[in-house]
């Protein structure tokens, strides 16, 4: 037994000391930046923020390294402008920014994934309408369909930044070209060259389900795309809205479209295994087999350019690129499905208006696509700058004016609908539920 | 972490099970132990008989097993950890066995590399979170235990039932109160009756300490009071005679005799804190400034997860301060969780 250990507490209180002081030491030694010129020639398309100063906090899901990529593409202007940005990214961001604005500690900034979420800031009152300027810039940039997801009851709340394009299929060209498969145009062509693939001894799709807290999401997005090419965007609205059934006729003829594929054994699941094998597989993991040639396509959002190992080339020639899933019924033509950050405001602060501006205009755009990995759907955006191919076609599909966009569903619908038993239900399906009792399923669950 | 933790609490708790409380063996004193006020006959052959059981082969075997199977998990982590970016996405941690591949890459990467993992940064502000909440509760959790043992004042008893009765409030309950309070201050009508904490820069951390101080003082003060209200009545009435206030009697005689519940404790409260992801996330910010390592880690992966393998070296770097804690001070530790719950 020791005696009573004066020399631990003193070691104790030493040591919180020293850590304390060391702390606030290394804390302030970080920040303050350079500064630039604001006279100089490149800080002239910041000219008109150049008098505001302050500092604007920031608050959305994007982290790591993409949230860096974000801090450099607006370090022009903190340097330009004096307005300094406090970046904040956190995978909690839904849950949290509920507890923020209700603890009074709202950020001035907020970059919403969900345009329901926005919504129900909106509607709140917490969020703050779009001023004059930064909706002059929004039309400017987007086409309608990406401003009506930030319009609520005739009042814009806020503007589209990143986008992605959810109705890419990975392929690689340079297996598709050396078996002489050719990228389908119609549908029908889709599951001809699937039975070719099949019949050569490789399984045509690959898929996975499992993503941790939100597993099964890529599998609604096989639907919502088969909706929207089979049906149009208007029975689609329907459908997310809440218009039409779960277990509508239409809903369960699309299911049973992409049961044709998803729960085919011919089909799936290439390097895998089975059909069930689709539910125990990452969504990350799910597309790599494509480079072995183990499997034919996979579906999956723009973003999975950045899941290739290096060294991969993606390209059109190269070693995988994508295609956009092609149209199904000939009269609703190619509509597109996506996502995209809304950026919504919790303050008027002039500084804050600043930033929205900026955030809203083609410059920005350009200057966060020369970071690398992103693209949007802004008119303005320089196709040059973008670095992946995969974004470029994304992007030129995206603000083509006639294409016809519509936001991912599952983000659209009520939370525990889009965000849980949509999820849960696409599980069980492919795990060999009955496609009208998984309709069912989700449509009790929705309660209005 | 729970691993070990769990294991080698099991393994000591066994041979710890007697009832003769820690508390006896203290520096010089010259008091019968606790254990004397009990009933020590049958407790003791209760113990015996259980102690007998647990040390046959079977049990130890059985424990063994448990205990591989348990740490299994870990180890596959651990050594997924020193596995190349390639290799870890593609096969099983296994196959290391016949196919070695080692590598600091990961570890490198979470730590030092500039704008990618950098935890070596946010491991200083674990730190500066952690210490500070730690030292308040262990304080302020004894001095309180003491007044409610040994201090006599009218409704102690009511005092110490609201605080037994906190203990079951879950603190998510109270995270956007707090935090409203931290940033509105407090309002009743129109009048502002205490300001916003408005703390620039480094001072940021207070609202965590306080946060944490709060969470954790409910635990600490029921588990200090057991402890302290079991100190023989004689010892205090010999003090009082030789003149001791209760300055006196806090620091010189009750602190010696509760060391290994402070210290039990304060790893409680060390480990509860430094693992902690929901508190720091709301109070802390996301920041480099302010954030600790869990908040660091759970976005280490990148937005869409394409960077999971640096989560097993990021695993390991936060896991290392815990277990060097828990290994320092282990032999408080189990004596710790005793306390106060074998009466006698």
């Amino acid at each position: 037994m020791p005696k009573f250990p004066n020399p631990r507490t003193t070691i104790a209180a030493t040591l919180s000391l020293v850590l304390l002081t060391g702390g606030c030491a290394y804390l302030s030694g970080g920040g303050g930046s350079a500064g630039a010129d604001p006279d100089s020639p490149e800080c002239e398309p910041y000219a008109q923020w150049q008098d505001i100063g302050g500092s604007v906090s920031i608050y959305a899901s994007i982290r790591d390294e993409e949230a860096e990529r974000l801090r450099r593409s607006w370090q022009k202007f903190i340097d330009c402008t004096g307005i300094d940005i406090q970046y904040e990214g956190s995978g909690e961001f839904e849950a949290q920014v509920q507890v923020k604005v209700d603890g009074g500690n709202a950020p001035d900034i907020a970059f919403f994934p969900q345009p329901g979420l926005l919504e129900r800031f909106a509607a709140s009152g917490d969020l703050v309408a779009a001023p004059e300027s930064v909706q002059q810039l929004a039309e400017e940039g987007w086409s309608q369909d990406w401003l009506d997801y930030a319009t609520i009851d005739g009042t814009l709340y806020a503007t589209p930044l990143g986008a992605n394009f959810k109705s890419f299929v990975w392929y690689s060209p340079t297996f598709f070209a050396d078996n002489g498969y050719e990228v389908p145009q119609t549908w029908d062509e889709l599951i001809e060259l699937s039975d070719t693939i099949a019949d050569d001894g490789v399984k045509p799709w690959c898929a996975g389900l499992e993503s941790g807290d939100a597993t099964g999401w890529p599998a609604t997005d096989w639907i919502e795309n088969v909706i929207l090419r089979e049906n149009g965007p208007e029975v689609y609205d329907q459908w997310v809205n809440h218009e039409i059934p779960f277990n509508d006729a239409k809903i369960a003829a699309a299911f049973d479209r992409a049961d044709e594929i998803l729960r085919n054994p011919d089909y799936v699941n290439g390097g895998f295994g089975n059909v069930q094998s689709i539910a125990i597989t990452s969504f990350q993991e799910a597309g790599l087999p494509i480079l072995d040639g183990e499997c034919g396509m996979y579906l999956m959002g723009s973003f999975y350019a950045a899941q290739w190992p290096e060294g991969t080339e993606v390209s059109e020639t190269g070693d995988v690129y994508a295609f956009n899933l092609p149209p199904i019924n000939p009269e609703q033509g190619t509509p597109v499905m996506g996502g995209g950050e809304f950026v919504g405001a919790f303050s008027d602060r002039p500084e804050v208006v600043a930033v929205r501006e900026y955030l809203a205009t083609a410059e920005y755009a350009n200057n966060r696509a020369a970071e690398g990995a992103w693209f949007s759907a802004h008119q303005g955006l320089d196709l040059e700058i973008l670095e992946v191919p995969t974004d470029r076609l994304g992007a030129e599909i995206l603000r083509d004016p006639d294409t016809v966009f519509r936001f991912d569903g599952s983000d659209l619908m009520p939370a525990e609908v889009g965000a849980g038993t949509f999820w849960r239900g696409m599980v069980n399906w492919i795990n060999g539920e009955d496609t009208d009792a998984t309709l069912d399923y989700i449509e009790n669950s929705w309660s209005s | 972490m729970s691993t070990t933790q769990s294991s080698a609490a099991e393994e000591e708790g066994g041979r710890a099970s007697s009832p003769v409380a820690p508390a006896s063996g203290g520096p010089g004193v010259r008091v019968a132990s606790p254990a004397a006020s009990g009933s020590p006959g049958s407790r003791e052959s209760a113990a015996a008989r259980v102690r007998k059981r647990l040390s046959t082969t079977t049990a130890s075997l059985v424990a063994i097993v448990i205990a591989a199977l348990w740490t299994l998990p870990t180890a596959g982590l651990f050594i997924s950890s020193f596995r190349p970016e390639q290799e870890i996405k593609t096969t099983g941690w296994w196959t290391m066995f016949t196919d070695p591949q080692l590598t600091l890459d990961n570890y490198r990467e979470v730590l030092f590399s500039a704008n990618q993992g950098q935890l070596a940064s946010y491991f200083v502000n674990s730190f500066v979170i952690t210490v500070p909440s730690t030292v308040f509760v262990v304080v302020l959790a004894a001095l309180a235990a003491y007044a409610l043992a040994w201090v006599n004042f009218p409704g102690r008893d009511w005092v110490f039932l609201g605080v037994f009765a906190l203990q079951i409030v879950p603190l998510q309950m109270s995270l956007v109160p707090l935090l409203r309070f931290f940033s509105q201050g407090v309002t009743i009508g129109d009048v502002q009756v205490l300001p916003a904490w408005d703390l620039p820069g480094a001072f940021a951390f207070t609202n965590v300490w306080v946060a944490h101080t709060i969470f954790g003082l409910p635990l600490g003060i029921f588990l200090l009071h057991n402890f302290i209200s079991q100190l023989p009545h004689s010892l205090f009435e010999a003090a009082r005679v030789d003149g001791a206030g209760h300055g006196v009697l806090f620091r010189r005689v009750v602190l010696p005799l509760i060391v290994p519940a402070l210290v039990s404790l304060a790893i409680f409260q060390f480990l509860w804190v430094w693992n902690d992801l929901l508190v720091a996330l709301i109070f802390a910010g996301g920041d480099v400034s302010t954030a600790p390592l869990t908040v660091r880690l759970a976005e280490l992966a990148g937005t869409r997860g394409n960077e999971w393998q640096r989560l097993t070296a990021g695993a390991f770097v936060s896991m290392v301060v815990p277990l060097i804690v828990f290994f320092a001070l282990q032999r408080y530790f189990v004596r710790g969780l005793l306390a106060g719950s074998v009466k006698g």
